[in-house]
């Protein structure tokens, strides 16, 4: 049956109200102070160990991004890490909260469709994350550019920049997850503690456990064909693909991002960098996978939120 | 649609029938094993104030919900100013005013903020929203706290900001869904007191409730639901004959007098006459006989102490009603 106006009528409205929320409530500063401290930490060891060994690195740079110093993880792994908790922090509560405040029949009862007040709500959060995630992404390449001295080149800067933008499509798979579970659990609470649930399973745990599952459930002998297995059982996460994504962007050397046969490396000059593109292509299955991840689950919790009752 | 507008001035006779705002001809809403709302009718004037009244989980909200286009249709239709709210909720929306049951606001910005939002999502022009907004607050009374945070606000004040967005929508109808619910007397007075002054600005008011000596006040015409029927519909008095079985009910306090009982119902117009009390005799009749009562009372030489006309009263004719159903108050779908 088709309705009559836009479905999209409201969504400017619904977007800027939300991302003024965002902006002004103190979960989104404790967050973002939280990401901004350890993140610096990361990048200020990171400096740190690269002004002691550094050699003739072409991408010096781009280590700022990937060097790990004992005892911290390197910055791209915090955000490997934390960005997931700022998405659910952020989209835990999106429709349970507008139930809970009894404000959603209220406002729906104005001219407006529900798709406007859903996608409004998913891209006030992930303009919320790209403002954050820039900022920080504009702090850590000013204080490498004070404590390195070094300026990047052009390329570094283009996969810098790839980079983040692979980053804010990581957010948006998390962020859509929080707002599914926002639109299935009544319980702002219950939605934020499956959601965190399944971030720590599937970042820390998923991965261990996919080579046990494939050496458990595959009838193979052959060692090729359970790695290959258990990494594609493994992409499944998102944090996985994300990881994947970003080693072939920051390491220009990364040449590929499974298991190799030795012919397929007849006549490559190893160690040496890919360009740009070449990079790109590499990490290109993953970036789709998560722009996909993203889609499918908002395209889940769209349906859920088209055919929920309104009342409270 | 133009003539719509037109508030209908006193109460027009019934010779030109006023312009039917609302019509809703068998609306039903299926659960999966329930029927909430089960193939009800009625229209609902221009200009007048309707009343759907019913215990809890007799599907009035649903049917509040399905008229809005927040709710899908399972069978029937329904008609806001001629729209279709399945196909056309935009319009019926524009039109509409909803004040929700304990209807809620962004407790973290202030009253005008609140409108602002609405107002924006409504459409309306930069230029006039401030105007409107201030205009709708002072009506309903919360110039002084505009910019208030809403969490600080009471519920009543809720209410009323929820009627302000009604006023500033310049919506033509009003649903307000137990608009008292959770009221002390005087706010519900209030607030009972501004739902009449939209009737007075030619609005058309539908509303829920189960507080009935509330409704009686102010609604012309009620609908009595249950279990997803519409039971009853007309005005108070209409339902009163109907269910209490006569229009009028005089009662007679009189002293001494040889066989009063039988000289009143020897009254023309006199269907019973009961004794509840000795001295006290309480008539049914057809028409308000109380001058006739008094002359009879005087003429048997009895010594009239009190007179008085029963008005039927909603709450009478609610538990009557129910009674006489041999229907428990609880229906199984509970809202």
């Amino acid at each position: 049956m088709r309705r009559e106006g836009s479905a999209l009528r409201g969504l400017g409205v619904v977007t800027l109200k939300e991302i003024s929320d965002h902006m002004t409530s103190a979960r989104m500063r404790v967050l973002e102070w939280l990401v901004v401290l350890v993140a610096l930490a990361a990048v200020y060891a990171a400096i740190t160990q690269v002004r002691d060994v550094t050699a003739e690195d072409p991408f010096l740079f781009l280590r700022l991004f990937t060097t790990a110093r004992d005892p911290l993880p390197s910055f791209t792994a915090f955000l490997g890490f934390l960005v997931p908790l700022m998405a659910i922090g952020l989209g835990f509560d999106a429709v349970n909260g507008e139930h809970s405040r009894r404000t959603l029949s209220r406002i729906l009862s104005q001219p407006i469709y529900r798709d406007a007040l859903l996608f409004g709500k998913f891209l006030a959060g992930l303009a919320t994350l790209s403002v954050s995630l820039i900022v920080l992404w504009l702090l850590t390449i000013g204080l490498g550019l004070i404590m390195l001295g070094v300026p990047p080149g052009a390329e570094e800067m283009g996969r810098a920049f790839i980079f983040l933008l692979v980053t804010i499509a990581y957010a948006g798979v998390w962020l859509a997850l929080a707002m599914l579970a926002s639109i299935v659990f009544r319980s702002a609470a219950t939605a934020a503690l499956v959601t965190l649930g399944f971030w720590l399973f599937i970042t820390l745990i998923w991965p261990a456990l996919s080579p046990a599952i494939v050496t458990a459930f595959v009838p193979s002998n052959d060692e090729a064909t359970l790695v290959i297995a258990a990494q594609s059982l493994a992409r499944l996460s998102p944090s996985v693909l994300y990881a994947e994504a970003v080693t072939a962007i920051l390491h220009p050397a990364t040449r590929t991002l499974g298991p190799v046969y030795i012919s397929q490396l007849q006549g490559a000059v190893m160690g040496s960098p890919l360009p740009l593109w070449s990079s790109v292509m590499v990490a290109w299955p993953q970036i789709v996978g998560l722009i996909a991840a993203s889609i499918l689950l908002f395209v889940g919790g769209y349906v859920a939120f088209q055919r929920q009752e309104v009342r409270a | 649609m133009d003539a719509l507008a037109m508030p209908r001035a006193g109460s027009a006779p019934s010779a030109a029938p006023a312009q039917k705002v609302i019509a809703v001809n068998g609306l039903t809403k299926r659960y999966d094993t329930t029927v909430a709302v089960d193939g009800i009718s009625f229209d609902v004037g221009a200009g007048e104030i309707f009343g759907l009244l019913g215990p809890n989980g007799a599907g009035k909200t649903t049917t509040i919900l399905m008229l809005l286009g927040l709710s899908d249709i399972s069978a029937g239709t329904a008609r806001v100013f001629g729209h279709d709210p399945m196909r056309e909720p935009l319009q019926v929306k524009r039109l509409i005013g909803y004040l929700p049951d304990t209807v809620g606001f962004y407790d973290n910005i202030s009253a005008a903020d609140n409108l602002h939002y609405t107002a924006r999502l409504i459409g309306i022009a930069k230029a006039e929203r401030g105007k409107k907004i201030a205009a709708a607050l002072d009506r309903v009374g919360l110039k002084d706290v505009a910019d208030k945070k809403v969490g600080a606000f009471s519920r009543g004040m809720r209410q009323r900001l929820g009627l302000a967005e009604i006023v500033m929508k310049e919506a033509r109808i009003a649903i307000l869904d137990e608009p008292t619910n959770g009221l002390d007397p005087q706010a519900s007075l209030e607030l009972l007191d501004l739902i009449r002054s939209f009737k007075a600005n030619g609005m058309t008011v539908l509303l829920s409730s189960h507080l009935l000596d509330r409704v009686q006040s102010i609604c012309d015409r009620v609908a009595l639901f249950n279990a997803g029927k519409i039971a009853l519909m007309g005005t108070v008095g209409e339902l009163g004959a109907q269910v209490l079985g006569g229009g009028f009910a005089v009662e007679v306090e009189a002293d001494g007098g040889d066989n009063l009982p039988k000289r009143l119902a020897a009254l023309p117009g006199v269907r019973q006459v009961t004794e509840p009390a000795p001295g006290r005799f309480r008539m049914v009749c057809d028409r308000d006989l109380r001058a006739e009562a008094a002359a009879e009372v005087v003429a048997g030489k009895g010594r009239l102490k009190q007179l008085s006309l029963d008005r039927p009263s909603l709450e009478t004719i609610y538990t009557r009603y129910f009674q006489s159903h041999d229907n428990p108050r609880e229906v199984p779908h509970a809202a």
